[in-house]
């Protein structure tokens, strides 16, 4: 389990730049986003260089329409690389806990990993890889891997603040924590749906929404499937849509409505709470509300490109936030059960304790 | 050895005349959707400069009489274990204005397409994904850049060519393992030229409208097809 014995002094910096560094990630995935919602991944043949040059000193004169989005990310992402690998030494460096230094070098490879797997899915674009093209098996893969690793910066950022723990009694009571940490995984699922639909480039294989073709369930027969490819006349040309295409997106559609419905049925069940703990489930809950109305109106925009970038940024903010709070969750009960240990069973002392106030951690 | 040139030219030219030209006109049926203006084409710093007013897509080419343009006509079957060899002229694929031109083009299998770069900046060239076994490319062509041949092994129709830096370029070959193919025009006409006497499958194929087949009989004097694709 996750313990910390930083020395404040000595952390507070580290902290911070965990912080920065989760937010230049969340950056990256952003521009990441607009690079697949523009269909300019392939804007760079190379990898990695650029055009043959240094990807450093590729000259701005080209960086020109889908050049610039691209590899605008693969430098930024380059930069999250360096941020990740100074977070590790400085972790390193300091007095932190042995559980936060696996963590930081666990970053450190999964950032290298991650900027592998966006080469590969450049320079494999058009190999198959387990029956899937490589621009979606490696396109998948690199999203996925985004998402966890923004999530693993997070719990990083959390368990470096000098004082996390004192700030977590601030909130007394909190329980749900196997619900959010359930939430969190089915967003987990959820993203990697939408990493795949975003991945086939087939654009919007549904046009429509809350309907879908005008019915609750559309057809996917062959001839429906003829027609309505016959009539997709997009600026872009995207694939032809499949019948896996439409049941993906059903099925993100479904998983949508199923979190959100999670969320509210979970907000509802924390009434008792305190009211920091209902402030800071609030915050992050609400997010899937503007979330599913972001989902909405990608389609209702006919998938622009800015809606469906800060679609895939706000879905990237749930996953972390849900992994800071069921980390979070989970430490304050090992908090508890350390401290009410000599009076096991626990459960029972647990619940009360949670309930009635703040307990002392010796 | 005289007589035997005389008998050799005799039989070149019975097969010469045993050949002959296949015509004929596709057309759509029904009202396909609109076209749609490429904005991103003329908002964009370098294509706009170079765009020759408003450019719509061009998915469906109607002309007069319904006739439907960038269709690849092709024979597909009558022709097995016969080899052809590829012709010596290249088939080319230029980059104009931020569009692919033609749109939609053929060529043989093993016969060189020369890709063209006429616009003063870059495009990339992006062959992505082949179902029929043709090498993949994706290579950057600046605007000084020479042309680059590519041949393709395969029968393949369509090969799609993208440009990423500019994602609503698309390209289209059909890529066909005999010489007896043609695109239509704006009217939707087409000739294939010189198809010896024979029965033949022919097939008809639109990148939106779909593929149709079509059994065809050609005799000495050629040939004449009408087909109808359909848009649902």
């Amino acid at each position: 389990m996750i313990s910390v014995e930083l020395q404040p002094r000595a952390s507070r910096g580290l902290h911070l730049f965990a912080v920065f560094t989760g937010l230049w990630a969340l950056m990256v995935i952003s521009i990441g986003g607009l690079v697949t919602s523009k269909g300019v991944g392939m804007a760079v043949p190379d990898w990695p260089t650029t055009y043959g040059y240094n990807m450093f000193f590729f000259p701005i004169r080209l960086w020109d329409g889908g050049i610039f989005h691209e590899h605008l990310h693969r430098l930024v992402a380059s930069g999250l690389g360096l941020l990740t690998l100074i977070l590790a030494a400085w972790a390193s460096f300091v007095r932190s806990s042995r559980s936060i230094r696996i963590l930081v070098w666990v970053a450190a490879a999964l950032v290298i990993v991650q900027g592998v797997l966006g080469g590969k899915r450049v320079l494999l674009n058009g190999i198959d890889f387990l029956g899937m093209p490589g621009s979606i098996f490696f396109g998948v893969l690199h999203a996925t891997t985004a998402q966890l690793f923004l999530g693993l910066l997070a719990v990083i950022a959390l368990l470096t603040h000098p004082r996390w723990r004192a700030e977590l009694r601030q909130l007394p009571g909190a329980r749900r924590g196997g619900w959010v940490a359930a939430l969190t995984a089915l967003t987990l699922l959820q993203l990697m749906i939408a990493a795949t639909m975003r991945h086939q480039h087939a654009g919007l294989a549904i046009p429509d929404f809350p309907l879908a073709y005008q019915r609750f369930y559309p057809p996917t027969d062959q001839t429906f499937l003829d027609g309505l490819n016959q009539r997709r006349l997009g600026v872009v040309d995207d694939a032809p849509v499949t019948a896996f295409q439409i049941h993906l997106q059903m099925m993100h559609r479904f998983v949508g409505m199923l979190l959100v419905a999670s969320a509210i049925v979970l907000w509802l069940s924390c009434r008792r709470e305190t009211k920091a703990w209902r402030r800071v489930l609030g915050g992050w809950l609400s997010l899937y509300g503007i979330q599913f109305c972001l989902g909405a109106a990608t389609i209702w925009t006919n998938k622009a490109a800015d809606i469906a970038t800060v679609h895939v940024s706000v879905g990237a903010l749930i996953l972390s936030g849900g992994a800071l709070l069921a980390v979070a969750r989970f430490s304050m009960e090992r908090q508890f059960r350390r401290a009410f240990q000599p009076c096991s069973p626990a459960d029972g002392l647990l619940k009360s304790a949670a309930e009635s106030g703040v307990p002392r951690i010796s | 050895m005289k007589q035997l040139i005389h008998l050799a030219a005799f039989v070149a030219g019975s097969a010469a005349v045993l050949a002959g030209d296949v015509t004929g006109t596709i057309t759509l049926k029904g009202t396909p959707p609109p076209e749609k203006p490429i904005a991103p084409l003329n908002a964009d710093p370098n294509c706009g400069k170079v765009a020759k007013g408003p450019v719509t897509t061009r998915h469906y080419v109607v002309g007069a009489g319904g006739g439907l343009g960038n269709v690849v006509v092709y024979v597909k079957g009558g022709l097995e274990g016969k080899k052809f060899d590829a012709p010596a002229t290249k088939a080319v694929m230029d980059q104009v204005a931020c569009l692919y031109e033609p749109y939609v083009m053929a060529a043989q299998v093993g016969q060189a397409v020369e890709i063209r770069n006429s616009d003063p900046f870059l495009h990339n060239v992006n062959f992505m994904k082949s179902d029929a076994g043709n090498k993949t490319f994706n290579f950057a062509q600046g605007g000084a850049a020479k042309p680059v041949d590519k041949v393709f092994e395969n029968q393949e129709v369509f090969v799609k060519f993208q440009c990423n830096v500019h994602p609503w370029m698309f390209g289209y070959i059909g890529v066909v393992a005999n010489p007896y193919f043609a695109v239509t025009d704006k009217d939707g006409k087409f000739t294939i030229k010189g198809l010896p006497a024979g029965k033949y499958t022919v097939a008809i194929k639109h990148l939106k409208a779909g593929e149709i087949v079509q059994e065809l009989e050609v005799k000495d004097s050629g040939a004449e097809l009408k087909a109808v694709l359909e848009v649902k």
